[in-house]
């Protein structure tokens, strides 16, 4: 497994604080790899530090095996759409055009203004009066248009309405059927995700909770539950990512790659949610107990 | 890229062109009527025999296009600064936008370099042509003030300097501080007091002042006055036409100035005269007055010579030029932080 993007011990600081701290992780290659962590895990920072718009305190970070922000060809093989989907509101969609063909060697300006003309955009439109989601339409054309050979976006739908979100995410379902571009693509939703994403990669301060195919991870988590019973009597093979307790049930989040045998539990499936808050919860418990009093997340 | 910053200058080439327009437009209708008139009055005073009165109708012309020219040349490049450099960057940070424009193909530092280069070089260009159609406007009045370096800053080259330094300035400002009205701000306080620490500190000293000794004689203003109840100053006004006088004193040889009891003996007989204030020496009414003061210049001129610090008016240029230089070179410096900032310290992601 090569990968399209990978990280050691990458560290950005601000001042006194750590933005992300000794992040060690691999994309691999031929996925639409969702990012997904709480706010403050370090998402933006990492794909900000993927594009060249920030550089790292210490440690690498290589892109399609490139440094990034490394000349213009390196800059030319990634697409970008950034948190806010940043536009010029004073320019009109035909000039954001214009603008991504005159700055990018290979852009596509056919793909371009089809894909304008299927959104229903007026190109003589400007940009500051589009939708929110009309304008994350346009940043993902403009990314799109230049050809990339990895397609990144930053929390795209963020701030988008639950429609405009739906709509942008079957854009790029499309896109990604139509030119078979990677993408990676971060979110603190895991419902968005879980409609575009076949692999995951769960991010908790800075450092990587959980990666792996959706469809794998899925099938190898369970919810038991059954009479009560401590943790330490469930088999080895077995990982227990959350439990909770009542006076006469227990449940369990387990790990494994064995069937369930135990007659004794009811099994059930888990769902992307439950898996990714699982193992969201499990990590802010071992952070609260390495410094007492101190959550990490919000 | 070029052809994207163009798109992206368009309005404020409109409004630098408008400016243009509209100085070129006045400059043309005014000014012909000053060279008119400098021709017509000043130029064969010399045969009606009133220069003064001439000279100073000239000077005293159009005095609110004086002024307001003037006062153009010397906020052009503060806004200049202001409202071109400084919002460069700052306004790509403010609205988020240098995310999109610094992932296109394009590295920061070309994009840095094509920004600073074409509207840098328009500064250049507006405030040049500018300094040139008021230069021009100026010029029959130049040639009878003969201060040239009264009005340094309003001719010749160095508002090119002036231009060039507040608009890299407002561009590194913005960069660092990311914030548009802050960097406004900032951009404005550095480019006064480079302007103020140059003109004041620098500025006099580029060239080592020339230094003449000539003796006494008396001219119109040649005088000697009373400075406060006990203290008595003899004058000698220069006459170095387009020279900027440093100073101008009345000493002896060994670099004194007269002394109060000095003056009253060699002067008793003019000081005797009036009760009160100066007292001139010619031409005056009084016959009396005359010799009185002749006597006093003669017992002061054997003693005392007049010395004169100045540059002399052929260094003009010269001052034009280093200043001009000076201002490129505090260009150049902040240029160079810009890049090394953009490329060093990019966006530091606001969290």
């Amino acid at each position: 497994m090569t990968a399209v993007l990978e990280t050691d011990g990458l560290c950005k600081q601000y001042g006194r604080k750590w933005a992300l701290h000794d992040c060690t992780l691999a994309i691999p290659e031929g996925k639409v790899v969702g990012l997904v962590g709480p706010n403050g895990a370090g998402k933006s920072t990492l794909l900000n530090l993927a594009v060249g718009l920030l550089t790292p305190t210490s440690g690498t970070i290589t892109v399609l095996g490139g440094r990034p922000s490394d000349g213009p060809s390196q800059l030319g093989r990634i697409g970008f759409v950034a948190q806010d989907t940043p536009t010029y509101e004073g320019m009109s969609v035909a000039k954001h055009l214009r603008m991504g063909a005159w700055l990018n060697p290979h852009w596509d300006s056919e793909l371009a203004e089809r894909r304008i003309r299927q959104l229903g955009l007026d190109p003589r439109q400007k940009a500051g009066s589009l939708s929110g989601g009309q304008r994350a339409q346009l940043a993902l054309v403009l990314a799109l248009a230049k050809k990339p050979e990895i397609l990144i976006l930053d929390e795209p739908v963020a701030s988008l309405d639950p429609l405009a979100r739906r709509e942008f995410l079957q854009t790029l379902m499309e896109v990604v059927a139509e030119h078979g571009v990677r993408v990676v693509l971060s979110s603190h939703l895991i419902a968005d995700l879980e409609r575009v994403c076949d692999y995951l990669i769960v991010l908790v301060a800075s450092h990587v909770q959980l990666s792996g195919d959706v469809s794998d991870l899925l099938a190898s988590h369970y919810y038991l539950s059954g009479p009560r019973r401590d943790r330490s009597s469930l088999p080895v093979n077995q990982a227990v990512i959350e439990e909770s307790h009542t006076d006469k049930q227990s449940v369990f989040m387990v790990r494994t790659d064995d069937p369930i045998l135990d007659p004794a539990w009811i099994v059930k499936p888990v769902t992307l949610d439950d898996l990714v808050l699982g193992y969201m919860r499990q990590a802010r418990e071992a952070e609260t107990h390495r410094r007492p009093g101190l959550g990490v997340l919000r | 890229m070029i052809r994207f910053t163009s798109l992206q200058f368009r309005i404020q080439v409109a409004i630098a062109v408008g400016v243009l327009v509209l100085v070129a437009i006045v400059v043309a209708i005014t000014g012909p009527n000053l060279v008119h008139f400098y021709d017509t009055t000043v130029a064969n005073c010399k045969s009606h025999g009133d220069c003064s009165y001439a000279s100073k109708a000239l000077t005293q012309s159009d005095s609110f296009l004086q002024s307001a020219f003037g006062e153009l040349l010397l906020v052009l490049p503060a806004l200049v600064g202001i409202f071109w450099g400084a919002p460069l960057i700052a306004r790509e940070f403010e609205a988020g936008t240098f995310r999109l424009v610094w992932t296109q193909s394009v590295t920061r530092r070309r994009w840095l370099a094509v920004k600073l280069g074409i509207i840098g070089l328009t500064s250049m260009a507006v405030a040049g042509l500018v300094t040139l159609m008021v230069s021009w406007w100026f010029s029959p009045i130049d040639k009878v003030t003969k201060v040239q370096f009264a009005s340094f800053d309003e001719r010749g080259i160095v508002a090119i300097g002036y231009a060039v330094f507040a608009f890299d300035f407002g561009v590194a400002a913005g960069l660092l501080i990311r914030r548009t009205v802050p960097a406004m701000f900032a951009t404005l306080v550095a480019f006064v007091g480079a302007r103020l620490a140059v003109t004041y500190w620098v500025r006099p000293h580029l060239l080592a002042p020339v230094k003449t000794a000539m003796p006494l004689h008396i001219v119109f203003g040649t005088s000697i006055e009373q400075t406060s109840s006990t203290g008595l100053l003899f004058f000698q006004p220069v006459n170095i036409p387009n020279a900027w006088i440093y100073s101008n004193e009345v000493v002896n040889n060994s670099g004194h100035a007269p002394t109060v009891q000095f003056l009253q003996s060699a002067c008793h007989s003019v000081l005797s005269v009036p009760a009160n204030g100066a007292v001139q020496g010619v031409p005056t009414p009084n016959q009396n007055a005359h010799t009185a003061f002749a006597e006093c210049f003669t017992n002061v001129a054997a003693k005392f010579h007049q010395v004169v610090i100045y540059q002399p008016a052929s260094r003009y240029w010269a001052f034009q030029w280093y200043e001009t230089a000076i201002f490129f070179g505090l260009a150049v410096i902040v240029t160079g932080f810009s890049f090394w900032w953009v490329r060093r310290r990019p966006a530091q992601y606001g969290q």
